[in-house]
């Protein structure tokens, strides 16, 4: 089971807390004119590292915010978890 | 190639079975190949028997980590069906269906095929239209498919849970008979004596470490055992795609995530077919040991690990046991995991790619394992004519781009959810 720290409410279990993949994608910005490419980069391509990846989770069985980790996809750890208006 | 019948098997029982024939030789990587296959498992063995059988390319090597079949196509739940909804999906695996009836026969190895149905159950009304819809969809791709009701299905599954009370009552189910499943390891040893009987040289403990590419062209690879000429590379390494892509410079509509499967001990034979959950994420099957095959859910989140977490497994088996409830008095033998290929609609590719020579065979989520002939015939055609077979022109990489998405359930592009 992971432990994961929110960054509002401390460690907490893996079962309070929802994923949300990916966290380095940025939306297109809006009123803009937008490649099908940017559209095909930020809908469908990952890179899915193997190694260090930094994803979106969600305290959805607590505060319910989203906040941003830094996960090892081999081994699980945990090395940093970071409000989302906050670089990781 | 020794010719495996109960005659060999009777004159070798006189030398104390010490004296049978390596079912496959252990070469050392040669300078030149016409074609390298990376990977394997079942799709890459699969595809390079279909090149030398169906093309004559012999002069094929294939490139393996570890060893043949250590990856999904010796971890997964064997299920085989073809019971899809969509054109694409139905047509290739239903082709495929052709090729799993006559495998043990063509490759003179007992893959054990056994068509003993799949049921998929549903617990409400739209459910059951959902399924009415997909069956006829079936059927007008001659595929078989029954709708069955809730009393047609308590005749068939008199052990699942029928009372009133329970949370998700089964109101009926839609069923392919001819469905069924295979001893998997059987599979990938098949497809492997016979490559390597026709000249395929199968190349283990051998790590892909580059490509050469020069000018949009494939001109070799680089291997922990030394560079390797070859015009044309396929690529067959589900659950590893995402790391060889980067080595090439492309990033793909592909997560990697871990899914997991569990045995419970052996009991007497209690379940006939294949049957899946509507109301959660659970399949069951009994092995021809007897022991209950089970699994569900992904683990949630990207991995790599090849082994899994546990809350996954007690949520799938809740599943299990409001759906079977004498599942809850069984002991579990063993939990295992392997990494997939999650596709961003849920159905794979196998297809050309924008670098010459290079051919992309991948996204194949839960369903690698059903698809093992198909996908090695037409892969091996995709190759050897440099063009896409009509059955696997749906699988393309672009499609995406496109928005031709072949998303059979409907679930988008959240991999994990699926």
């Amino acid at each position: 089971m992971l432990n994961i720290k929110c960054p509002h409410c401390g460690d907490r279990s893996q079962k309070e807390f929802a994923y949300g993949g990916d966290g380095t994608v940025k939306r297109p910005e809006l009123n803009k004119d937008v490649s099908d490419k940017d559209w095909d980069n930020f809908v469908y391509l990952r890179k899915s590292p193997r190694g260090k990846h930094i994803e979106l989770w969600h305290h959805i069985a607590g505060c319910r915010q989203w906040f941003r980790v830094l996960r090892d996809t081999v081994t699980h750890e945990i090395y940093k978890t970071s409000k989302i208006d906050e670089d990781i | 190639m020794q010719k495996y019948s109960i005659f060999s098997l009777i004159k070798n029982a006189f030398s104390n079975h010490e004296k049978w024939d390596l079912a496959w030789k252990d070469p050392s990587p040669k300078k030149e190949y016409d074609v390298v296959i990376i990977g394997g498992g079942g799709h890459g063995l699969a595809t390079a028997y279909y090149l030398a059988k169906e093309h004559q390319i012999t002069n094929v090597a294939i490139i393996e980590k570890g060893w043949i079949g250590g990856g999904n196509i010796g971890r997964n739940t064997t299920i085989i069906r073809s019971n899809f909804m969509y054109d694409d999906n139905a047509r290739f695996n239903e082709f495929g269906m052709n090729l799993w009836r006559n495998m043990s026969q063509e490759l003179n190895f007992n893959v054990m095929f056994s068509p003993r149905g799949i049921i998929n159950l549903a617990h409400s009304d739209a459910q059951m239209n959902a399924y009415a819809r997909r069956g006829n969809s079936m059927r007008l791709n001659g595929i078989d498919a029954a709708l069955l009701n809730r009393d047609e299905v308590k005749k068939i599954l008199p052990m699942a849970d029928f009372s009133d009370d329970v949370r998700y009552p089964i109101f009926g189910g839609l069923a392919q008979p001819s469905a069924g499943t295979a001893r998997h390891d059987a599979v990938a040893w098949g497809y492997a004596r016979q490559a390597d009987s026709m000249g395929v040289d199968i190349i283990q403990n051998c790590e892909v470490t580059g490509f050469d590419v020069s000018a949009g062209k494939i001109m070799g690879l680089r291997t922990s055992r030394g560079d390797i000429k070859t015009k044309k590379i396929g690529l067959c390494v589900a659950g590893s795609t995402n790391i060889l892509a980067e080595k090439l410079n492309m990033t793909l509509p592909i997560e990697t995530h871990l899914l997991q499967a569990c045995v419970s001990e052996p009991v007497k034979p209690v379940l006939e077919g294949v049957v899946t959950f509507g109301a959660g994420h659970f399949y069951i099957s009994q092995s021809d040991k007897g022991e209950m095959v089970m699994g569900g859910d992904l683990d949630g989140y990207n991995s790599y690990s090849q082994k899994g977490n546990l809350p996954t497994i007690q949520h799938v088996l809740t599943g299990g046991v409001a759906l079977f409830p004498f599942l809850s008095r069984l002991k579990m033998l063993r939990t295992w995991g392997g990494i997939m290929d999650m596709s961003m609609d849920g159905s794979p590719i196998i297809d050309k790619t924008h670098i010459d020579g290079l051919y992309l065979n991948c996204g194949w989520c839960y369903g690698g394992f059903k698809s093992v002939p198909s996908s090695g015939w037409t892969f091996a055609h995709t190759i050897a004519q440099d063009r896409v077979h009509e059955l696997n022109e749906g699988f393309s990489l672009n499609r995406f781009s496109k928005g031709y998405l072949l998303d059979e359930k409907g679930l988008g592009t959240k991999t994990w959810i699926s």
